[in-house]
């Protein structure tokens, strides 16, 4: 019998290992394509090359036109995102009665599980055009239809965390500003929030990254122009949708094309990897504030 | 009052987004059609068994990996300095986008476990995507079975498995199911690691075996979104419409099996 | 401290020299034991005294709670429990143990019982069912749920659920009951009704009870042994310890002087 837990027990061990086996393979297999391509495109003009054009005759392998356009988007949704998610946040955590609580939270439950490829049809065919009626010189692809419609998609994450972390703040210190003779509104926002701010952070943080490596509605949407600006009208070019741009090309295994999207992606993989472990290194920080 | 107004803004904005979609309502036996060149007459008919073969392996995968792996966290080692690293490092996974996950598929099952750009490569890859969300549900359900059933099971001298198999997954099964349902939801929306993996935008069939190639509902969409023709954006509306309905169909049965769970779990 | 030996009782339980230790934290200190077989020995004591403890040292309960650790033996039998060599599976269904809040499986009431025959791999349905079933007769339930022996165990009163315990650890024919303050959340129809079990039931099991109720110890156990900050102060037949303790402390405790 002991035998037979013994052998459940390292079962059991090998399928929690998977998840090591899983960083490391990523890291590997970006770490090894990059290296190679590093090979033959140097690091600095990589990160100094105004231009990426890794698939026409003249090429030039800067990877800063795909950051630029990543970041654009990136920006424009969370600045629409922020303020809205944040908004919901505190009207239902402080404000909302029971009833509107209910019929809200499960919607957005619902836009969080909308696939993204929805999203990024919605942008191209909707949210374009209609802007195109207020602003007639922009861009059939642009980031500012791809940067607002992922702001809606994010806005349900900033606010569920914003929300979490706001009802983690203790009473005690919303009575206290009542007692005080403060309004709701004057709590909620000079008291509570302020008392949130690191879970608030956290959930900014956190819905960055979710941006950063979004990929079919920038895909669908943004273009697949590269560019080095900061004009949210023209057609850009995100990391993600470069990559999928190269895989459904037909780009031949090992060559140096191919690389680029490991050397995109190991890009990618870094921004992401150091804003999640910002927002634990935070989070960790401040929860025991209240514990 | 400002909040209000921009939770209504949403909202209508959400309904601006169904509306839209209504356009699509047009094509209805187009579910059995095959993909074609001209917009009249493609059907998803190949995407949609894509992603239900997707679908099916991923489940297969990721349930019993995820499930042991979070009964290994939760049961065994707990407090080591193993498990310190394992929940951190799931922790990072969560955030990774999921197209790095399509490029370690890429390498790894399409290259050198030489599957090439098939459904069991891209269930694989999925599988790797969902993995850390099944496995905090699974914890958080196991979490939630009471310390004194444990108990008393050990002092009736089960040992530690015959508890786990007996009690603890049992009274968290309801749990699990809700969190397993709620990841393949998620994976069914997928479009960016298949792409990369090598699902193709033009499958004229039907995977038979899990080495065929092939297409799933969200990558049809956005091949159908690419074109041009008006007829295609039709195609897409009524496509999504199609994707939609089934992913919300999944999150709401996932919801239901929370609640009954959740109303079980009052010891 | 022994209790004087009686003729024709073979010791059951033995614990020598027993300290344990919580981390840094003396729980016991230098506790020693016999315990008669076919008797009900009693440990009362104020909150916090170690008396749960040193119950759950008999069946190795406390193996799972961080930083434990003990000197000292414990015997049962003769036999050391705590020998590296010995299953702690075996020990268990030789010492059974009832808990203070009934905690019965989310399961039918037939499922519950035989869970201790499942576990061992028995597999004879005709089998399992006449042990259920005697079981159930001997906690004095049978009668109340032979109608439906599928329905819930939770959807059973507190004292029913108890006596379900009860029965699930009487199915597996122990020598040996623990029970860690039984009828300390139940009402009092039901813990008189627990109390008469005991009483049935000791002419078969060797019982030790914690207990926070000392008219329950008097009652219901042939011996007592007090417990004050982790040290048994004293022991003896219940009879003696309730009328002429030796001990100030004992009779202060007795007699309601603290609690």
């Amino acid at each position: 019998m002991k035998i037979r837990e013994k052998i459940i027990e390292a079962l059991l061990k090998v399928s929690a290992l998977v998840t090591v086996l899983t960083t490391l393979g990523i890291i590997l297999v970006l770490s090894v394509q990059s290296f190679s391509f590093f090979q033959e495109v140097s690091i600095l003009d990589f990160v100094t090359d105004t231009e990426w054009t890794p698939l026409f005759a003249q090429k030039h392998f800067g990877i800063m036109p795909l950051l630029s356009g990543t970041l654009i988007v990136t920006f424009i949704a969370i600045g629409f995102a922020l303020p809205v998610g944040l908004s919901i946040a505190v009207y239902l955590n402080e404000f909302a009665p029971k009833k509107f609580k209910n019929i809200i939270k499960p919607i957005l439950e619902l836009l969080a599980a909308v696939p993204t490829v929805v999203y990024g049809f919605f942008a191209l065919t909707v949210v374009t055009p209609f802007l195109q009626t207020i602003y007639p010189d922009l861009g059939g692809f642009n980031a500012l239809s791809a940067g607002l419609v992922m702001g809606i998609m994010i806005i349900p994450f900033i606010s569920s965390l914003s929300e979490d972390a706001l009802s983690a703040v203790p009473k005690s210190l919303r009575e206290a500003s009542y007692g005080m003779g403060s309004t709701r509104f004057q709590t909620a926002f000079k008291v509570t929030v302020p008392a949130a701010s690191s879970g608030i952070v956290v959930s900014v943080i956190l819905a960055i990254s979710r941006a950063i490596g979004e990929t079919m509605i920038v895909a669908i949407a943004a273009g697949q122009q590269p560019r080095l600006t900061l004009d949210p009208t023209v057609p850009i070019e995100t990391i993600t949708a470069y990559i999928v741009q190269v895989s459904l090309g037909d780009v031949p295994h090992g060559s140096l094309e191919y690389k680029t999207i490991f050397a995109a992606g190991i890009t990618l993989f870094i921004f992401t990897f150091i804003l999640n472990n910002i927002s634990f290194y935070i989070k960790k920080k401040y929860q025991e504030k209240y514990e | 009052m400002v909040c209000t107004l921009m939770g209504l803004l949403l909202l209508a904005v959400f309904i601006g987004n169904i509306i839209v979609e209504g356009i699509g309502r047009i094509d209805w036996d187009f579910m059995t059609n095959l993909p074609s060149r001209r917009p009249s007459k493609a059907g998803i008919y190949t995407a949609m068994m894509g992603s239900v073969w997707i679908l099916f392996l991923t489940a297969l995968i990721s349930f019993p990996l995820g499930v042991a792996s979070a009964i290994y966290l939760e049961e065994y080692g707990t407090k080591s300095r193993l498990n310190n690293i394992l929940e951190i490092n799931i922790s990072n996974l969560a955030g990774v986008p999921s197209i790095i996950y399509g490029l370690l598929g890429l390498e790894v099952f399409v290259r050198i476990f030489g599957l090439g750009g098939s459904v069991l490569a891209g269930a694989m890859t999925l599988s790797l995507l969902i993995l850390p969300i099944i496995i905090v549900a699974t914890r958080e359900a196991i979490k939630a079975v009471p310390k004194s059933i444990k108990e008393a099971s050990f002092a009736m001298g089960a040992t530690k498995w015959q508890t786990i198999w007996n009690q603890i997954l049992p009274s968290s099964f309801g749990g699990i199911l809700t969190g397993v349902i709620l990841a393949l939801s998620r994976a069914v929306g997928e479009a960016a690691p298949l792409i990369v993996v090598g699902a193709l935008a033009y499958v004229p069939f039907a995977p038979s075996t899990p080495f065929d190639e092939f297409t799933v509902m969200p990558i049809q969409i956005f091949n159908w979104v690419s074109r041009p023709q008006h007829g295609f954006s039709i195609n897409a509306s009524a496509a999504i419409i199609v994707l939609l309905t089934i992913t919300f169909l999944m999150n709401g049965v996932a919801v239901f099996f929370r609640n009954k769970w959740q109303k079980k779990v009052k010891w | 401290m022994e209790v004087s030996q009686e003729n024709n009782k073979k010791i059951k339980l033995q614990a020598s020299n027993i300290d344990v230790f919580y981390s840094h934290f003396k729980a016991l200190k230098n506790i020693n034991l016999s315990m008669y077989e076919n008797s009900v020995t009693a440990f009362i004591g104020p909150s916090g005294c170690g008396k749960s403890t040193f119950l759950r040292l008999f069946n190795r309960m406390n193996d799972y709670v961080d930083g434990f650790s003990m000197n000292g033996d414990i015997l049962i039998d003769g036999k050391n429990i705590y020998d590296n060599k010995l299953i702690i599976e075996d020990l268990r269904k030789e010492i059974g143990m009832v808990f203070q809040k009934p905690n019965p499986f989310p399961k039918s009431i037939f499922d519950n019982i035989a869970y201790g025959l499942k576990i061992q791999g028995i597999k004879d349905k005709a089998f399992i069912e006449e042990r259920v079933i005697t079981s159930l007769k001997q906690v004095a339930l049978f009668d109340e749920v032979k109608d439906d022996l599928n329905k819930s165990a939770l959807a059973l009163s507190g004292g029913q659920q108890q006596r379900v315990c009860i029965a699930r650890t009487l199915a597996v024919e122990p020598s040996v009951i623990l029970m860690d303050e039984p009828t300390s959340a139940l009402d009092p129809i039901a813990t008189a009704k627990i109390e008469e079990l005991v009483y049935d039931l000791k002419e078969n099991y060797t019982i030790v009870m914690v207990t926070h109720n000392m008219q329950q110890a008097s009652r219901v156990s042939d011996y007592t042994a007090f417990f004050y900050m982790g040290e048994m102060i004293e022991v003896g037949k219940t009879k003696n310890i309730f009328t002429k303790p030796e001990h100030e402390r004992t009779e202060n405790y007795i007699t309601g002087r603290f609690g």
